[in-house]
């Protein structure tokens, strides 16, 4: 390890300011750039194209942190951390530069690079889709800085939670889930702990105890703990035979006792049940799905697409008891029914429940972190405690929680920015959108879709085709989006909604898709 | 195989010969190549005559009160009524309301029974509000209601100045005429005297945009022009005139000074010295002028005026030159050859000369001869409304929407004790109003002649066999004189033997005193008659006389000179303040024709101009708060309505110009007649539609919206509504106050649609937007798009698809979008309605080179028919702005 010397380069106004030069530095080309807070320093060499040109690219930046855009094909490329935005497996050196009296200095090594007296220790608590992400994201940035230890409760390899659906409908295998290897693990030098739940976390001593024993000390610790099934608290919620659809195992439960003929009841209409219930339908089970609200799903759709996707799963068998409670589910041994309210009887060999989720935070209530309805964490995703930062659907951010997918990614982004020390970006939250992941029916819902005095609907239809659009627009914004049976837009209209974009003028088309035949100039 | 028929075109006064043919059930029609008037043009009118002939919506049966009923029926009952009421009140207390429209066989019949039989003069035709002023000017000046001008005359001329005259869309086959005698003789100059720079001012070499009203100034400065340039031909005005000095004195006093007079007129000097320079020196002038100067409380002066310069100069009675008068109507001059106007007796004789008087009550061996004038048009309504006219039989033609003040004709007729309507149309604003309606056989099922602009009498006849009940008028006529106890001299079994009668008493004591005489056309038999030939008269010996008329200098007041008259400006009669601060005009449209009863049927005229609007300077519109395309309420002291704002470019600063087609049956509030102020030409009667102060006003609407549909659309929940023909649907562009609180079901009771319907739709209820297409079996039934604007999706891709059995699937998805799949689908707003090429296609084929009318043509077919859009495609090639 040569120690890094400063090299002066030349005097500040000897670049324009918002621009960048070229410097041969120790024989490396580094490219520099006067921002208006001072000087930032990467490698000229754009590892897209494969030509040096770094320096002349257009200088400006993207949610607060500075970006320069290469001059060859515009992808955006961090000044602070080095790495492409549009294509994260890309990334630059990054070098330290200082102004000192007016003249630019520079340190030959990049910093990513930079030797470490002791790796420091960065434990996961976690192997779910947050976790993963988070590490992936790190790994790319900061390769080895950090020991990395990674704890899964589960006895699996890490696995897409948000295909479960597709499993228990027999669309996909159980293999085809797994997102992480353990070749992936190794190939990346961290450590994982599969079917070995942490217990504790001493925040004195910054190290966790798992339920096999293991004490793992870290100097940054990142908890995923996800969420849990909330469960209705009637009598019989135990019987064997009950089950809640969360993890690889409710699956496996449930495919244990699915028969076909057999009758089953999932409790709760909400867009996991519906799936469910979907699924083992399509196992050959006769389904009756049990829901508290008026409508099914009326967390993410209209009373009007709900009808329809209701309609669609009433053609394949189901059945559907609307605003109906459990009273009870009985059974002796094993489930063999649901009671309801009001008396009505449904048998039933197999009860899901999917009623909801809540943040997992006993670990950290237990280590004494700030909790409300999730772990408290601020837009950088770190948590009252310094030391640690917590990301998924456990944290609690700006009172906001998540069971959704899409926020996961940008949380991760952001967090793993942090623990690679490059944090520049903010978290400001997420707009979520829902994609009902059941075969033959296409729903997507995004925003908020309920109805309100400055509220605007617009609604396409076209029952034949079996289409209905539906969009919630307040203040010349989209704020909300339903979509069922054509969701080719889903994506153009998530755009909207979370650009918060001014859509007045394209009022008249934007039902009509974002098809240039639409949306084009009349000569 | 049919036969192809020659007959004659029944739209304007060119009076173009046709082939009708029948083919598989449909008529097709050509121009005959043979006939002097077109030598085989046709307009876009006349070409699609064949879509018009459909049964639908005939007058099919007598009807009596409301009542279906057999012929003696009705008959008796028009008969009793006209009976009663002459015994008990006198024959003024009757009258016959007739129409450019009928034959001259139909017209002498009617004229015959009032003025011989009935004893009162109170025929009138709406030839009066058309050309009137035209009749009286040549009887001051001639002597005799003489046209003196042919079509050949307008090619020979070396310049041609057209007057309040729109020929390019009223005349299309005499403006194609024009446009080909240009082109052969590049030396050709043409003037347009207009206020409007209509369409016709495309092949002007100098266009003079007057002040409305303006004329008789404008003309008096030519003929003091004349007259102080040496310009004067002496001899001939003392050997053939009288009355010069008179004139050129009041032309001197009223507008002596160039200057002044263009300062008059709204004019530049030099262009108006210009014109009378190019006046002055070519011997070869034809002045052709129509309702724009005929449609005044001054008409018959301003006509005066015209033909005074011409006397002064002697151009008259030779190749090449002379004042002419165009007529709208189809027979308008058949008409007043056989005297069907209230001022006039028979064939050119004279009601005020007992002479002439005493000629035809010998001819006819009429009991109770008319022995003074009768009511004209207007006249005769007020006296309707008056209940002094008691029972009026109205035949071929709607009153109701073309007089002026229409309102109050509505009222009269409302207030009349018989009103019997002969028509062949069932529904028509006037139609509603009648007592009796008689059905009449329409054109392609009647025999008989008419008489074009340049006197040429052409035979229309019958290729198709009158459908239910229908009846020639003149066998109506015939019929209601009989029962009349008019046997003798109504007992004909056939036009020709009427025609017979008709020439033999023009030709009655004559001896060249009257210019009207066919003499040579007495006589015929049959199957002469069914072969005649187009003739113009005068006719002696069998031969059309050749010499043009006036060649000898011999005019035909007592003394045989010609008149010059002294004229002076006057003002219109109502003039404009500030409640009314606009003039308001009133004309045609190039593809439309009167109430558009009959071309209102055909699909592709319906679709150049398919709703009624007002033309004004778009300066003007920004003045008053008013956006093109919105609805606008224009407003006279006599009445108001409701219709488009257009700002075509065409108009002058404070001046409007309303289309008069638009009725009751087919717009909810476009009447013009309505807005029309009752003002009449004091000689002629004709009133004054070129001159009514007005005001434009917004009228505020919430949503504007259009509808295509198959089927009926009630209409009850528009606060606005106009209706196109479309052949296999009906469009509707529709306004309304009232924004439903369901549009869905609002849409659905509209248009019929079941609830399981395939229906699909879309709705954007806070921007009052809403869209809906209601399909069956994948084809088209019916849609609806609504919005707040008048800007709307183009009507022309959605209409295609009605004529397609299935959708396919790209179609549909963009059915609520209004546009094809593939852009270049739509062909956009009709221009080209002979060969239906739209505004895109044209756009296109500009834009890929064509940089003339010519190009066009060769490439999209566009204007090369009836050629009477060519002057909107150079407009279209001058504003795309190519550089060459």
């Amino acid at each position: 390890m040569s120690a890094a010397r400063w090299t002066h380069v030349c005097a500040l106004e000897d670049i324009y300011p918002d621009s960048g030069v070229c410097a041969l530095i120790e024989g490396r080309q580094v490219a520099l750039f006067r921002v208006a807070d001072g000087i930032h320093a990467i490698g000229n060499h754009d590892p897209v194209s494969g030509a040096n040109v770094l320096a002349r690219g257009i200088v400006g930046d993207s949610e607060g942190e500075p970006v320069v855009a290469s001059p060859l094909y515009k992808q955006h490329f961090s000044l602070v951390t080095g790495r492409c935005l549009e294509e994260p497996e890309h990334h630059v050196p990054v070098y330290l530069a200082r102004i000192s009296a007016g003249e630019v200095w520079v340190r030959a090594q990049p910093v990513s690079i930079r030797a470490a007296t002791a790796v420091r220790r960065l434990v996961v608590i976690g192997n779910g889709v947050a976790a993963m992400r988070t590490l992936e994201e790190l790994v790319s940035l900061a390769p080895r800085a950090y020991a990395i230890t990674v704890f899964g409760a589960e006895p699996h390899a890490p696995y897409n939670r948000v295909l479960l659906s597709p499993l228990l409908a027999g669309d996909r295998s159980s293999e085809e889930l797994v997102t992480h290897t353990t070749e992936w693990f190794a190939q990346h030098g961290i450590t994982q702990h599969l079917g070995d739940p942490v217990e504790s976390i001493d925040r004195v001593r910054r190290r966790v105890r798992a339920a096999s024993g293991a004490e793992v000390p870290y100097d940054r610790l990142l908890i995923a703990t996800g969420s849990r099934p909330r469960l209705p608290s009637v009598p019989g919620i135990d019987l064997p035979g009950v089950v809640a659809f969360r993890d690889l195992s409710d699956v496996e439960a449930m495919l244990a006792v699915a028969r076909p003929g057999q009758p089953a009841v999932v409790i709760g209409g909400g867009l996991l049940g519906v799936e469910a219930a979907a699924a083992l339908a399509q196992r050959g089970m006769a389904v009756t799905v049990v829901h508290a609200g008026e409508f099914l799903m009326n967390r993410q759709l209209d009373n009007h697409a709900s009808a329809l996707v209701r309609a669609e799963l009433e053609g394949r068998g189901i059945g559907f008891r609307l605003a109906a409670q459990t009273e009870s589910i009985e059974g002796d041994g094993r489930v063999s029914g649901v009671r309801l309210t009001g008396g009505a009887r449904l048998a039933a060999t197999l009860v899901v429940t999917a009623t909801g989720v809540r943040p997992n935070i006993d670990l950290a209530r237990a280590a004494g972190l700030r909790c409300d309805r999730g772990i408290l964490v601020n837009d950088t995703l770190q948590t009252y405690d310094p030391a640690i930062y917590a990301v998924g659907e456990c944290v609690q951010h700006r009172n906001s929680t998540y069971g959704v997918v899409a926020p996961l990614w940008d949380q991760a982004r952001v967090c793993a920015a942090y623990l690679a020390e490059r944090g520049v970006r903010r978290y400001g939250g997420s707009r979520v959108s829902a994609q009902l992941k059941v075969s033959g029916i296409q729903v997507f819902s995004a925003g908020d879709c309920s109805g309100g005095a400055s509220r605007e609907s617009l609604v396409m239809r076209d029952p034949k085709r079996g289409i209905y659009k539906h969009l919630v627009l307040e203040g010349g914004r989209i704020r909300g989006a339903v979509l069922y049976g054509d969701t080719a837009d889903s994506g153009w209209y998530l755009d909207l909604i979370n650009e918060g974009r001014d859509v007045g003028a394209m009022r008249e088309q934007l039902l009509f898709g974002a098809s240039p035949t639409v949306s084009g100039a009349c000569g | 195989m049919t036969q192809a028929v020659r007959t004659t075109c029944p739209y304007c006064g060119v009076g173009c010969g046709v082939y009708a043919e029948r083919r598989n059930g449909t008529v097709h029609v050509r121009g005959d190549p043979l006939h002097p008037a077109n030598l085989g043009r046709l307009c876009s009118k006349g070409a699609a005559l064949g879509e018009t002939l459909g049964l639908a919506g005939r007058l099919l049966q007598p009807r009596v009160t409301g009542r279906d009923v057999d012929w003696d029926t009705a008959l008796e009952a028009v008969a009793d009524g006209f009976r009663r009421i002459i015994e008990r009140h006198g024959p003024e207390a009757v009258a016959f309301y007739v129409s450019g429209q009928l034959l001259t066989e139909d017209y002498y019949i009617a004229n015959k029974l009032m003025k011989g039989f009935i004893g009162s003069a109170n025929i009138d035709t709406n030839s009066r509000l058309c050309m009137s002023s035209a009749v009286a000017a040549h009887k001051r000046a001639f002597g005799e209601d003489v046209v003196p001008v042919s079509f050949q005359d307008v090619e020979s001329a070396d310049l041609i100045v057209l007057v309040g005259s729109n020929t390019a869309w009223c005349h299309p086959v005499l403006y194609q005429r024009i446009v080909a005698a240009r082109q052969r003789r590049p030396e050709l100059r043409i003037v347009v005297i207009d206020p409007r720079r209509t369409p016709t001012c495309d092949i002007a070499d100098l266009h003079l945009s007057l002040r409305a009203g303006t004329d008789v100034t404008l003309f008096n400065g030519l003929l003091n022009y004349l007259a102080t340039h040496g310009k004067t031909n002496q001899p001939f005005v003392e050997q053939h005139t009288s009355g010069a000095a008179r004139a050129l004195l009041a032309a001197a006093n009223t507008a002596g000074d160039v200057t002044a007079v263009a300062r008059l007129c709204g004019l530049e000097t030099g262009s108006l010295w210009r014109f009378y320079e190019w006046f002055g020196e070519r011997e070869r002038v034809v002045t052709l002028f129509s309702q724009g100067v005929n449609q005044s409380s001054s008409g018959t002066d301003k006509a005066n005026s015209i033909i005074n310069a011409h006397l002064l100069t002697g151009r008259i009675g030779a190749l090449g030159m002379g004042p002419f008068s165009i007529t709208g109507q189809p027979n308008a001059m058949g008409g007043r050859e056989v005297g069907g106007l209230a001022n006039m007796l028979a064939a050119h004789m004279e009601i005020e000369r007992p002479e002439h008087r005493a000629i035809v009550r010998d001819f006819w061996g009429a009991p109770r001869l008319a022995q003074r004038p009768g009511r004209k048009a207007v006249d005769m309504f007020e006296a309707i409304h008056r209940r002094e006219i008691k029972a009026v039989w109205i035949a071929a033609t709607n009153p109701v929407v073309s007089l002026p003040n229409a309102d109050r004709a509505r009222e009269a007729l409302q207030r009349c004790e018989l009103v019997v309507v002969s028509d062949c149309v069932a529904q028509t604003d006037t139609t509603a109003l009648a007592h009796v309606l008689l059905p009449a056989a329409a054109w392609g099922e009647k025999d008989g002649t008419v008489t074009n602009s340049d006197r040429h009498i052409s035979r229309q006849r019958a290729f198709l066999p009158p459908p239910g009940q229908a009846r020639p008028d003149w066998w109506i006529f015939c019929q209601v004189a009989r029962r009349l106890g008019f046997d003798h001299g109504f007992d004909f079994n056939s036009a020709a033997q009427i025609f017979d009668e008709h020439a033999r008493l023009s030709a009655t004591a004559n001896g060249g005193a009257r210019a009207f005489d066919l003499e040579g056309l007495a006589g015929l038999d049959e199957r002469s008659y069914e072969t005649l030939e187009p003739v113009r008269w005068p006719v002696r010996d069998r031969r059309p006389v050749a010499a043009p008329l006036f060649a000898d200098g011999r005019f035909h007041h007592p003394d045989g000179r010609a008149r010059l008259v002294a004229v002076r400006p006057q003002r219109p009669r109502y003039a404009l303040d500030q409640e009314y601060p606009l003039v308001l005009n009133t004309g045609r449209i190039r593809d439309q024709w009167h109430s558009m009863t009959r071309s209102g049927r055909a699909p592709r005229l319906a679709s150049h101009l398919p709703e009624p609007f007002v033309d004004m300077h778009p300066a003007d519109a920004l003045s008053f708060g008013l956006g093109s395309g919105s609805l606008v309420r224009v407003a006279t002291r006599w009445g108001r309505l409701v219709v488009r704002l257009r700002t075509s470019g065409e108009m002058a600063r404070g001046s409007l110009f309303m289309p008069i087609h638009w009725s009751d049956s087919n717009a909810s509030d476009a009447r013009v007649g309505a807005l029309v102020n009752p003002a009449v030409d004091t000689i002629s009667g004709e009133p004054e539609f070129k001159f009514t102060p007005a005001r434009v006003e917004p009228f505020v609407v919430s949503w504007y919206g259009f509808a295509l549909t198959r089927g009926p659309l009630p209409l009850e929940s528009f606060s606005w509504w106009a209706r196109a023909e479309g052949g296999s649907f009906r469009h509707y562009e529709i306004a309304g106050r009232r924004v439903p609180g369901d549009w869905s079901a609002w849409a659905r009771a509209l248009l019929n649609a079941a609830q399981d319907a395939d229906w699909i739709e879309y709705c954007d209820p806070s921007a009052v937007t809403y869209r809906a297409v209601h399909l069956h079996q994948d084809r088209i039934e019916s849609c609806l798009f609504i919005g707040p604007r008048p800007q709307l999706p183009s009507r022309t891709w959605l209409a295609d698809l009605f004529g397609k059995a299935h959708l396919e699937p790209a179609e549909r998805r963009n059915l609520l979008t209004g546009r094809p799949p593939d852009p270049t689908a739509d062909r956009g707003a009709l221009v080209c309605a002979c060969f239906g090429v739209g505004r895109n296609r044209i756009e296109a084929a500009i834009r890929q080179g064509c940089r003339d009318a010519g190009a066009l043509g060769k490439q999209l077919q566009a204007g090369t028919n009836c050629g009477s859009c060519v002057p909107e495609l150079r407009r279209m090639i001058e504003s795309c702005g190519m550089p060459v």
